[in-house]
């Protein structure tokens, strides 16, 4: 039956698209009238809603109808709508997904208007602009935002183990012995009988608090599970970045750094795979389970909005070439190739570009707006809210990010990768097991 | 699930030689006939013919959905032979399928045997068909809290009884069974439900010819109640598994494939490759196969159980 509705549902697409083709329209009627936009993170809503109040007070013949979607339905059903001439006209965009829509020629090219109207793509916190490039040399987003990835801390917990907020910001990791961090990591690891995960006679099997939380394998970027420690030694994902041909998933660099941190699991300094299928690793650091969890600077409000729960953020640990690294993924909006309203949608998004909409999202303290400017008031914002974000910022602010992998295939090598790091991080597999996976991985780039 | 086709019969009044209004007579009944079936033939033509037909062609392409589809022979076909997920997935599902059907069936006899002969209120007979009414979606998201490992009330017993907690859906050994038994429970009513109504066709004066001569209540059920409920058994087998074989909806919301591979069930698989990295000849290819598997099932099963006799006439 699933079969069969999904046939249906492409058939009729198809047939929709045979009749939908063409759009465009002329100028006049292209600048004025609804124009619909899509965004899939519901904490957003409100400031991106503000946003378009104020744009439709500037822009009075121009309505912004929001629609926000949850992530997992997000991109099928833009894909349908693509395919069914319903697409919005207007919608927040992935790195991990643009490379796939650019080539299919769902994306509309924005260099002229950036031109035309004089966007000043240096703005943008540095490189966040550049992601946007496909690599046929055409812009298709404007960037709106930027994440980091920090370690959110139990502090209650730390203080009881005499664990200073000094040490969690000078923490220090490499691949071999864990450095610092397996010290802390260790140390806040309590047993059901109250011993620590460094003491002698530490029950592995009956912990009661893990020093370190564990979201998942992390497939094949690792953004907040793993990759804010494997690229602090000198290794990167792809060849090149963005636009990599080829995968190193076989560097012993890498494979090193993923054996240590699936040995954690087996000294029980961090909770087994298995055990994390179900509820969400925030969930599990709020009910007292984990004392540190790396997550990104997205969630801050969600750790933070825990009752009774007193949380820090510190940096990621230095790595072994001296300095720390976190992933730096960035959203941005882009206009659907085949929107009927292109000179409305143009000013739109323009709009969410720049310092005026960008601001109010930073007033909202949820996420870092892309402009500087404005992530300098987010960062206001959070403090004003008494949360400090330093542990994201810094990362900026010292370069000290690599930025999301951006490939072709991105979905066929998830595909791939999900099981092969389950199986490392479960420690089902020996890390070397991922040379014979990436091959797999670099055959989908022949 | 899957309707099973009955044999139109022509309801035709039997002649002797043509008249001369036989033709006229005929043609009316076409008219009338066609109306009748319409509603039924649109949707079936709409909904089944026609995209199992595109869904053949499109196996033999590359399409990514935004694109053209392009011809590619059988290209699809060799690499799934090729593919370790794809055979992980056949062997995955057959896992599955095993533990549903013979759970699901042992079970439901059991209940419809009670229900035919001690549970003869209406309102414990509908309560048995209570897990059957709910979503599939529900029933799985339901489960996947009260087992979880971390919160579920489920392992909380299970500490309380002094036995260490279990990863129903996180470790590679549990997460088929689990599944297996969650879609046991929700179908398990609606099974004894048909083997019920079988049951209640089987004349009552043969058990009593049974109980003069003797007979054991063993012999009973061996002698009478199987062989002369064959028939429903075997239809029942053939929607269930061919049901069973379909599995996605659990697996879907609650592990997604894994631990690893343990559950990239075939259907979730073909959802995979299609709707997930854009595939949708490779997927198609690998949902003709599905196709040809549980058509060869089906017959398998209506030939060699003799689905199609009764033994009543």
């Amino acid at each position: 039956m699933k079969k069969s509705l999904g046939a249906v549902a492409v058939a009729a697409a198809i047939a929709l698209s045979l009749s939908a083709c063409g759009g465009g329209g002329s100028s006049a009627e292209s600048a004025k009238g609804e124009i619909n936009y899509w965004l899939w993170d519901a904490n957003q809503l409100p400031a991106y809603q503000q946003c378009a109040t104020d744009f439709q007070k500037a822009n009075p013949d121009i309505s912004v109808k929001i629609t926000q979607r949850g992530w997992d339905d997000y991109w099928s059903t833009l894909t349908n709508g693509f395919v069914g001439g319903t697409a919005p006209d207007v919608f927040t965009n992935h790195l991990g997904r643009y490379g796939e829509l650019a080539e299919n020629k769902q994306l509309l090219a924005l260099d002229d208007a950036v031109k035309k109207d004089n966007v000043d793509v240096s703005k943008y916190n540095e490189g966040l602009a550049d992601l946007w490039v496909g690599q046929d040399g055409k812009r298709y987003g404007l960037p709106k935002d930027w994440d980091t990835i920090g370690l959110f801390y139990n502090k209650g917990m730390l203080a009881s183990a005499g664990v200073t907020e000094d040490q969690m910001k000078n923490l220090t990791w490499n691949p071999e012995d864990g450095g610092t961090y397996e010290d802390v990591i260790a140390h806040l690891t309590v047993d059901k009988a109250g011993k620590r995960g460094d003491e002698a006679g530490f029950d592995k099997n009956n912990v009661a608090v893990y020093g370190l939380g564990l979201n998942g394998g992390g497939d094949s970027s690792g953004q907040t599970e793993w990759s804010y420690l494997t690229n602090t030694t000198g290794w990167s994902h792809t060849d090149k970045n963005p636009w990599g041909t080829h995968y190193n998933y076989d560097d012993p660099k890498f494979q090193n750094s993923m054996a240590w941190f699936a040995g954690l699991a087996d000294k029980g300094y961090m909770p087994k795979l298995e055990t994390t299928v179900g509820a969400s690793m925030a969930d599990t650091f709020a009910a007292g389970k984990s004392a540190i969890n790396a997550h990104g600077s997205w969630m801050t409000g969600q750790y933070m909005g825990y009752k009774g729960l007193e949380v820090g953020i510190a940096p990621t640990p230095v790595g072994p070439e001296g300095k720390r690294a976190s992933m730096f993924n960035g959203l941005a909006d882009s206009i659907w190739a085949g929107t009927k309203k292109k000179d409305a949608s143009i000013k739109w998004v323009e709009y969410l570009a720049s310092a005026d909409c960008q601001d109010v999202v930073a007033s909202k303290a949820v996420v870092f707006p892309a402009l500087k400017a404005s992530s300098e008031k987010a960062a206001e914002a959070f403090k004003a809210k008494g949360v400090d974000v330093t542990a994201f910022t810094e990362h900026v602010k010292n370069k000290t990010t690599f930025l999301y992998p951006i490939t072709d295939n991105t979905a066929k090598v998830k595909g791939i990768m999900e099981p092969a790091m389950d199986a490392v991080v479960s420690g089902k597999a020996p890390a070397s097991s991922l040379t014979q996976i990436n091959e797999q991985v670099n055959a989908l780039f022949k | 699930m899957t309707t099973l086709a009955k044999p139109a019969r022509t309801a035709r009044p039997q002649t002797g030689a043509p008249s001369p209004r036989g033709s006229y007579r005929r043609l009316g009944d076409l008219k009338i006939a066609l109306f009748f079936i319409a509603p039924a033939m649109i949707g079936f033509i709409f909904f089944y013919v026609v995209p199992t037909i595109r869904g053949v062609y499109l196996s033999f392409t590359e399409y990514s959905i935004l694109g053209d589809p392009e011809w590619v022979g059988m290209d699809n076909y060799t690499a799934i032979a090729k593919d370790p997920l794809f055979w992980n997935s056949l062997a995955v599902t057959g896992q599955y399928v095993f533990l549903n059907i013979v759970l699901q069936t042992a079970l439901a006899l059991g209940l419809a045997l009670l229900m035919h002969q001690v549970a003869k209120s209406t309102l414990v007979r509908g309560a048995l068909l209570l897990p059957y009414l709910m979503s599939n979606v529900i029933a799985a998201l339901l489960w996947f809290w009260m087992l979880d490992y971390q919160i579920g009330v489920v392992n909380q017993f299970i500490e309380w009884a002094g036995l260490p907690r279990v990863a129903f859906f996180g470790s590679e050994e549990w997460a088929i069974p689990t599944q297996a038994v969650i879609n046991t429970w929700r179908h398990m009513g609606y099974t004894a439900l048909l083997i019920f109504a079988g049951l209640q066709a089987i004349p009552g004066h043969l058990y009593e010819v049974a109980k003069l001569d003797g007979a054991s209540a063993f012999q009973t059920f061996r002698k009478i109640t199987v062989p002369l409920l064959r028939p429903v058994l075997v239809l029942v087998l053939v929607v269930t598994v061919i049901g069973s074989f379909q599995v996605f909806d659990t697996v879907a919301v609650t592990t997604q494939g894994g631990p690893v591979n343990a559950t990239r069930v075939i259907q979730y698989y073909i959802y995979q490759r299609a709707f997930t990295e854009s595939d949708f000849g490779y997927g198609s290819a690998i949902a003709v196969i599905l196709f040809l598997i549980l058509a060869l099932v089906a017959f398998i099963q209506m030939k060699f159980l003799k689905g199609n006799e009764s033994d009543l006439d």
